[in-house]
């Protein structure tokens, strides 16, 4: 399945038939990942696609169960991060694993300080320090503790540490996730001045414009498999995506009518404008009318979580406006945005969502207390008669209002996590993968029930991954690729195929110019 | 440069208030600007000051010693029965005691780190068995009296300008310069810093936390057990209610002399100051005669409260510029 050329030598790095489960859980099933000297190698893939368990294997954070692992034609098993190090093999995180409270030059040489008299030579280790960050073309002062500078430069001298342990493969996880342009397009510097040198560069991201720039060859894996090996050159967007997302792209969308598009003359609930905050979103506009539900697709870390944050008020945008009801509003955290009537069910249910150990009724009730102010608790009559009528109206399947809400399965909490805010009666709900770890049967449930919720004249925001629910239940879908609104889909053009293109496409779409397929797509921008 | 002095500030201002605080005293009281009462002021405060060095590696190391108190009291008793119940000379006993210490101290850490402990916890423990153990000796309060420790306590450092330095503040001195030497000069002193900066990256960059985490609480022990020595010396006795309190008055020192108690940033420098700073709170109280010697511990708890208030107020300064590059 390679397009290479095969190598004249053993390449720097050849994994073969790499299997890893965790707790009966296959993670890696029979992966080949090979990597030569001088290259830089884009490993790409979703959510749960094994890229994580592959680096941790190789750096001997993971023991493999199965296949093989050879460094330049020598079989290795590291057992740890040291030993890893040892060969040759350095690995630098999107979180900087650096020690902020250390200075510059006591970060690039803790555990190999320059000696002299049996006490660490200070003088040589700054020195040695200048000389090593030169070739980066970083003259700063070494003596500064590291976390004065910025993640752009941290990464760099994380970088050069592991070069400077002579590193033969570098691993780069993630590391433009918190960097701007400008220190992107130095890191890529960096790197093509690492890979003449020879060195091997994996090089783990979720912004396809970036393998473009500088990647040579390409490896997706999907659910722990691998998809394939691809040269970077031969491969265009539209083929990466649907490698990465696992589609036949002729699939015929099935898509259910929802009707004529007569609420979309309606003035929006919310409208955001030029809305966006540095290092997480660009600004982008976007409508959201009642009655409707607004889909954000795209891959992992495009950015549609960061546009809910910004919505919700989780994160302050320090650009744009946002208008609700034709009034500009202030979003300073999620409190002005429940004030507001939104609500929000996060993706992370256990992290953000559920309060395991109280209730379902207790679970239910919290957000309309809080919204009501702890000081005016609701009656307990009046709490069992909400806990009662939504765990009637979602099905939630619990014995009774009591049990401690960690006891239910993973669909019945997210349904309880979803009247929570319904409880609240919310103009617009914020939905972050609702379907996300839950059986297939209420997977349909909680579809039917968004499809419900917007015929009663709510307003949805669905965040979701799952291409053919988007499909199923949107009427308009914005697009996201790169931290960037690429593209809104409307009415009959909404589609799987659509989508897909849109998050392949190169240059960025210009919303108000997508020519509408169909009339339901043609109503104007406000 | 101002990196410089932004990370030495804490510093600067703890030596500005012992300065300041001495020349108020001077001004008050004639004889205080002495030779004499500065030599006293070490001697006196020598026990706390190299327990305070081992504090503050393990404070630095992001770790807290809560047994240091109860391991000068045990020492005090052990030494006292070894030397006045058992008939040993006071060398191999001096031996003994640091050996105990020191193992005590290592055992502690091999528990914090072996378990994954709170040190909170495990050193509260080790408060418990170490204050224990000396009742277990004796309840009594045992005089020592072999002729060694009056000629110890004779020893001094005399200078022609009128200072005198005994046996407890050279070592003292000698231990906060080691402590010195330790932290900026060695690789052991750059994996504290980096233990207590952040735990799982110094792993992940081949610092050996288990050797570290032994090696602190032991080197803590060990200075605990040093201190022990002073203190029976300077008292002459020993007794297993000795020194109650005193590493919660390390603690203090600790964070006076600017190092934050939850590890990666400070100086022993820092710590040695913050000990002087107790030390001519309390002289001052003994001068004046008619304050109660309560007010000392109002006057550090005061202190104490405003150092905590400055180190929080820079740590948000520092917050507002370092890390993101400067944006409008």
């Amino acid at each position: 399945m390679t397009a290479s050329t095969a190598p004249p030598s053993a390449p720097l790095l050849a994994i073969r038939g790499l299997s890893k489960a965790f707790l009966g859980v296959q993670a890696l099933d029979g992966v080949d990942f090979t990597l030569r000297h001088g290259e830089i190698h884009a490993l790409l893939g979703e959510n749960g696609a094994g890229k994580s368990t592959l680096i941790k294997t190789l750096t001997g954070v993971y023991q493999r169960d199965g296949g093989t692992v050879a460094l330049e034609g020598r079989e290795i098993a590291p057992r740890g991060v040291e030993e890893a190090q040892r060969l040759h093999i350095g690995t630098v995180y999107q979180e900087v694993n650096l020690l902020p409270n250390l200075s510059v030059a006591e970060n690039l040489f803790l555990g190999r300080q320059p000696m002299r008299w049996g006490l660490v030579d200070r003088g040589a280790m700054r020195r040695r320090a200048r000389a090593v960050l030169q070739p980066y073309g970083l003259s700063i002062d070494v003596t500064a503790p590291l976390g004065r500078f910025s993640v752009a430069t941290q990464q760099i001298i994380a970088i050069a540490r592991a070069v400077d342990m002579s590193a033969k493969v570098l691993i780069l996880d993630e590391p433009t996730a918190s960097l701007d342009a400008q220190e992107v397009a130095v890191l890529f510097k960096v790197m093509r001045t690492l890979r003449s040198r020879g060195i091997g560069i994996v090089f783990v991201t979720h912004f396809l414009d970036q393998v473009y720039e500088v990647c040579d060859s390409i490896t997706v894996l999907r659910n722990g498999r691998l998809v394939g090996e691809r040269r970077t050159a031969e491969l265009p967007r539209l083929d990466l995506v649907a490698m990465m997302l696992g589609r036949e792209l002729e699939a015929a969308a099935h898509r259910i009518d929802l009707g004529p598009a007569e609420v979309d003359s309606r003035p929006p609930l919310a409208s955001f404008k030029g809305f966006g905050k540095a290092r997480s979103v660009e600004p982008f506009d976007l409508d959201i009318r009642p009655g409707e539900v607004v889909a954000l697709a795209g891959l992992l870390g495009s950015g549609r979580t960061e546009t809910v944050r910004l919505v919700f008020g989780m994160d302050r945008a320090d650009r744009g406006e946002a208008t609700v009801d034709g009034r500009t509003i202030r979003l300073k955290g999620p409190r002005d945005a429940v004030r507001l009537g939104f609500g929000f069910c996060p993706e992370d249910r256990k992290k953000e969502g559920i309060v395991g150990e109280l209730s379902v009724r207790e679970n239910i009730i919290l957000a309309l207390q809080a919204r009501q102010g702890w000081l005016k608790p609701i009656p307990r009559r009046r709490q069992e008669e909400i806990a009662d009528r939504f765990i009637r109206l979602l099905d939630i399947r619990t014995p009774d209002a009591e049990r401690p809400i960690q006891l239910l399965s993973g669909g019945n909490q997210q349904k309880a996590l979803l009247a929570r805010w319904l409880a609240t009666e919310p103009r617009l709900l914020i939905l972050d993968e609702p379907t996300r770890g839950i059986d297939v049967g209420a997977h349909a449930e909680i579809i039917r029930l968004i499809e419900r919720l917007c015929a009663d004249g709510m307003a949805l925001l669905v965040v979701s991954s799952e291409l053919e629910e988007i499909v199923a239940y949107s009427r308009r879908v914005v697009v996201l690729r790169d931290r960037r609104h690429v593209a809104e889909l409307r009415g009959g053009e909404v589609s799987v195929e659509r989508i897909v293109a849109a998050i392949a496409s190169e240059t960025p779409h210009a919303i108000a110019s997508e020519t509408p397929a169909t009339g339901s797509g043609a109503e104007v921008r406000q | 440069m101002t990196g410089a002095l932004q990370r030495f500030l804490p510093l600067i201002v703890t030596t500005a208030v012992l300065v300041v605080g001495f020349l108020l005293c001077a001004a008050q009281f004639p004889n205080f600007a002495s030779w004499r009462v500065v030599g006293n002021l070490l001697t006196d405060n020598a026990f706390l000051g190299i327990t305070a060095v081992g504090m503050t590696f393990v404070i630095l190391s992001g770790g807290i010693d809560l047994s240091v108190g109860a391991v000068i009291g045990f020492t005090t008793v052990l030494l006292a029965v070894l030397i006045e119940q058992g008939g040993w000379h006071p060398v191999p006993a001096f031996a003994v005691a640091l050996i105990a210490a020191g193992g005590f101290g290592a055992a502690m850490g091999g528990v914090i780190h072996v378990f994954q402990m709170p040190p909170f916890i495990v050193t509260l423990a080790g408060m418990f068995i170490a204050r224990g153990l000396g009742f277990v000796l004796t309840t009594d309060s045992v005089p020592i009296n072999h002729p060694l420790y009056g000629e110890l306590n004779d020893m001094a450092l005399r200078f022609d300008f009128g200072l005198k330095l005994s046996l407890p503040a050279l070592l003292m001195l000698g231990v906060v310069l080691a402590a010195v030497v330790l932290a900026h000069w060695t690789r052991f002193g750059a994996n504290l810093y980096a233990l207590g900066g952040n735990r799982q990256s110094a792993e992940l960059m081949g610092v050996p936390v288990a050797r570290t985490t032994v090696a602190v609480y032991g080197l803590s022990g060990l200075l605990a057990g040093l201190a022990g020595i002073v203190f029976s010396l300077y008292t002459g006795a020993g007794y297993s209610l000795a020194a109650t309190g005193v590493e919660l008055d390390t603690i203090t020192a600790v964070v006076i002399g600017g190092t934050q108690l939850t590890g990666g940033y400070g100086y022993v420098v820092g710590t040695f100051v913050g000990v002087l700073i107790q030390g001519l709170i309390q002289t001052y109280i003994t001068f004046d005669g008619t304050l109660s010697s309560w007010w000392t511990k109002i006057a550090i708890g005061v202190l104490l409260f405003v150092f905590i208030l400055l180190q929080k107020g820079l740590l948000v300064v520092w917050a507002g510029r370092g890390g993101e590059p400067a944006e409008a």
